[in-house]
């Protein structure tokens, strides 16, 4: 028979952990909720003063607007880290929106000649339906196939990428009405880029649901303990599945958006998109083991992380050398992660 | 009218008169895992009002049965009936809204959530589709306020003590109406007020008609509560009992299914040359702190200690599977200033983690590779750096019919035995080269009794071949009937070394509970008598 005793937790944090170096306290206390706006405030002030045409309207348009495609993308990414995933298949899934939605609209030019809004509607909903699908055949593999999301992700990568080309043999498609692209993609709403107003609500919407639904709670109980949830009689596979598809559809939208920017429909979009919004999550401190997660702060590192490359393209920075920076930001960031992980394991 | 039909049928008068019909009642349900039978063929029933005990040794089928009745899986054959109805496609969520509210002792709970998160997790209560935190709020300081716990709402569950997990995942199963409560273990890391509250409490659900399934292996509290004593042994019911009618003697045997004494052998003490010395180590996380001891040849050396008291860590230390600040290891009185787990395996000491799974065996992979697998540098295995296979297969089909693994089949996967056997092949890695110091860490858990005995009759065999044996094990009275020397530790300190007749359970519980009277509920007491 086993020994379990009363006494089992009686030794606290404080007696037990030993003497550490000071670098290694430093990085346990490494606390992304306080740390993230001081640093983003001051590297702000610091290219403000620093990197001629850092303040200027239009460079601060151009950040804002870029920024507000990755926050859209990384909030997807968060859901999924949150239940312990990951989708690598974000970057195609943006393409393949891309593409889909404007090849349906072209398709439609001369059904509804008159009415662009149709147009624009099928479209919209077109290039939606493409990332529920990606995102419904990743969560259900990953519920009920069990296989890693790792694997499968990259798997619907592959195809979404190969879809996107082979809709379109790589050559860019034109002809979207042109109240979409000058309206929507480019426009201006007090001022303020469209796609800004799009961010906003998402993550408005996204933060409500994390913070007053049943569906932000289960989330985070099925990544921080599945076993536990399923016990507790939460519909796990049901919350497992819909993270991976909102997910995917947050991708859509931020494709649509982009889309409409570019004017064109494109197979071709950048390499770094999936990466770089797993790094905004990851910087947020969105943990890759699941469980922890807040999409405010996700946005903020979204942010952080489009105005340093916007920083380096100001001053000129080798974009080879930008990609360098941004695998190097990803691994420190994760080990971080792990580090105060670690730290909390021992309590 | 014999006597059995008589006893029958008073025994329906009686529920006729007092109301308690079945509750629950389980006919014939077996469950198979990949390897592994767990449950084969057992009834189990529970009336109204009762507590009804399980009892049996690790591995034994609680678990299972209690996680069909839960409805975390379903039976594979059987038949399960609630109140009267019979019940298919139960799910966790289904059991807890017909009244079936389990507690299990692997929690079920979100460390990053709060309590008050944790206790609504699965049934939220919500208004116009939000969360209403106010009532959740409001209901969670009453259910906690009415089971006497202290339980901040707004703590966040990893930030708890073991303890104070328990009382979350105790007040869990209260937040709705219970018919049937399910507690697996919940003293377990209970102080004994605490458990004493718990007690109060089961005695007014009872009055209330709820049934109890109650598992526990601690003698006292199965007095105190039980009305009746189911006993499980390998998947099967041995037997249902009314708790008046069985002594705690009985129920032992019946549980080990052998006379208490014939388990362990007398192994003989023949004391030699101290093997392995380890001098005030002090270990960086202070799991251990200034711990020294000794082991000779010819000797078994016990660590007794609660769990979580550092017992495991000192001897993987030994070996170098923890970061060691300050302290002194010796083998054979050489000072072994880093120790690896490969270079202490090639000084002749060899250590059997407790974790089989996630640190002993590369389950997908043969007996045989697992077997060679800490012995490829040596000849007979290899040769000019190329493996020697027609010799190691030889080699390892000698040693585990020495071990009498079953199947004796080498080039099957570990992962098709069963827990017994996986720990015979873990054993026979340690037989492949010369081996003089054996560090054993719970080297029985999960282990049935049959294995259990041919695992001391190994440790037997060994001893008399001059070699030293370390054991470390939470199982008392294994450690007390098998040490020849016994340390007891608490709390990251050694507290005593014992021998000859000082081995004895009141001087090792004495110990175990140093700040605290022991006249609480004490694990392992039931073998007081032998």
């Amino acid at each position: 028979m086993r020994l379990v005793g009363p006494i089992m937790s009686g030794r606290s944090s404080s007696e037990r952990a030993g003497p550490t170096s000071v670098l290694e306290r430093i990085l346990r206390s490494y606390r992304p909720a306080g740390f993230l706006p001081v640093l983003l405030t001051v590297l702000l002030v610091a290219f403000a003063l620093f990197i001629p045409n850092f303040v200027a309207v239009q460079n601060l348009l151009n950040v804002l607007r870029s920024s507000s495609y990755l926050v859209i993308i990384a909030a997807g990414q968060m859901l999924v880290l949150i239940v312990g995933g990951f989708d690598l298949s974000q970057g195609a899934v943006v393409a393949l929106t891309s593409v889909t939605s404007a090849l349906v609209m072209v398709a439609f030019k001369e059904t509804f000649a008159n009415e662009p809004g149709l147009i624009i509607l099928v479209g919209v909903l077109a290039g939606l339906g493409c990332g529920a699908i990606v995102g419904l055949v990743n969560g259900l593999c990953v519920a009920f196939l069990r296989i890693s999301p790792f694997m499968v992700t990259l798997g619907t990568m592959s195809i979404a990428t190969g879809c996107a080309l082979l809709l379109t043999s790589g050559i860019p498609v034109y002809g979207m009405p042109k109240s979409y692209v000058e309206g929507f993609g480019r426009g201006l709403w007090l001022d303020l880029p469209t796609a800004f107003y799009l961010a906003a609500a998402v993550v408005a919407v996204i933060w409500v649901m994390q913070n007053y639904t049943r569906m932000g709670r289960y989330i985070l109980a099925i990544g921080g303990n599945m076993q536990a949830a399923i016990v507790s009689g939460v519909p796990a596979k049901t919350y497992l599945i819909l993270s991976y598809v909102i997910c995917s559809m947050l991708a859509s939208v931020s494709g649509l958006a982009f889309t409409a920017q570019l004017g064109s429909g494109q197979a071709v979009i950048n390499a770094q998109l999936t990466l770089e919004s797993i790094a905004a999550a990851v910087i947020a401190g969105v943990s890759i083991k699941g469980g922890v997660g807040r999409v405010e702060m996700v946005a903020l590192g979204a942010i952080l992380l489009l105005t340093l490359t916007n920083a380096m393209d100001l001053l000129r920075i080798d974009p080879r050398i930008q990609a360098i920076f941004l695998g190097i930001i990803v691994v420190l960031a994760v080990a971080l992660d792990e580090l105060s992980q670690r730290r909390a394991a021992l309590v | 009218m014999t006597a059995v039909e008589t006893d029958d049928m008073s025994r329906v008068a009686e529920a006729a008169r007092d109301g308690s019909d079945l509750l629950l009642e389980l006919t014939n349900i077996s469950k198979r895992f990949p390897g592994v039978v767990a449950l084969e063929g057992v009834d189990f029933e529970v009336r109204q009002g009762e507590v009804h005990v399980l009892f049996g040794e690790n591995g034994a089928g609680k678990s299972t049965l209690i996680n069909i009745i839960a409805g975390t899986y379903p039976a594979d054959t059987g038949t399960f009936k609630y109140r009267g109805k019979e019940i298919v496609h139960l799910t966790p969520q289904a059991a807890r809204v017909i009244g079936i509210s389990p507690v299990f002792q692997e929690f079920s709970l979100v460390p990053e959530l709060t309590v008050e998160e944790n206790l609504f997790l699965g049934r939220e209560l919500t208004a116009g589709g939000f969360l209403n935190r106010r009532a959740m709020r409001a209901r969670a300081r009453a259910v906690v306020r009415g089971l006497n716990f202290d339980l901040p709402p707004d703590y966040k569950v990893a930030q708890l003590s073991r303890a104070h997990q328990q009382m979350v995942e105790i007040a869990k199963a209260f937040l709705t109406e219970v018919r049937l409560l399910i507690l697996d273990e919940p003293t377990a890391s209970l102080t004994d007020a605490e458990a004493a509250k718990l007690f109060e409490l089961i005695a007014k659900l009872k009055a209330g008609g709820v049934g109890i399934i109650y598992v526990s292996h601690r003698m006292r509290e199965i007095k105190r509560i039980a009305d009746r004593i189911t006993v499980l042994r390998d998947g099967h019911k041995i037997k249902t009992v009314e708790a008046g009618d069985v002594s705690e003697t009985e129920l032992v045997e019946l549980m080990t299914g052998r006379k208490i004494g014939v388990l362990f052998p007398k192994i003989k003490h023949n004391p030699g040359d101290k093997l392995l010395e380890i001098e005030s180590v002090t270990l960086s996380d202070q799991s251990v702190n200034d711990v020294s001891f000794y082991a000779r040849a010819g000797e078994i050396t016990g660590i007794a200690g609660l769990v979580g008291c550092g017992k495991s860590e000192v001897i993987r230390a030994v070996v170098g599977l923890e970061p060691i600040e300050s302290g002194t290891i010796r083998v054979r009185g050489k000072v072994i200033s880093a120790p690896t787990p490969a270079a202490m395996t090639k000084r002749g000491v060899c250590y059997f983690p407790s974790d089989r799974v996630a640190e002993g065996l590369a389950l997908a992979r043969p007996v045989r590779e697992n077997v060679s697998m800490a012995a490829l540098d040596l000849p007979g295995f290899s040769r000019h750096r190329l493996l020697q296979r027609r010799s190691e297969r030889r080699i390892v089909q000698g040693i585990v019919e020495k071990l009498s693994l079953r199947p004796p089949l080498i080039e099957r996967a570990v992962a098709s035995f069963s827990g017994g056997n996986r720990q015979k092949v873990l054993l026979a890695r340690g037989l492949t080269r010369d081996i003089s110091v054996y560090l054993f860490d719970e080297p029985t858990v999960g282990v049935d009794v049959a294995a259990k005995a041919e695992i001391y009759e190994l440790m037997q065999t060994l001893l008399a071949t001059g070699v030293a044996i370390v054991l470390v094990s939470s199982d008392l009275p294994e450690v007390l009937n098998l040490s020849h020397r016994l340390y007891v530790m608490h709390r990251s300190h050694m507290v005593a070394e014992l021998t000859g007749a000082n081995i004895n359970e009141p001087a090792v519980l004495a110990h175990f509970f140093r700040e605290r009277q022991t006249d609480g509920i004490v694990a392992g007491e039931m073998h007081a008598t032998n």
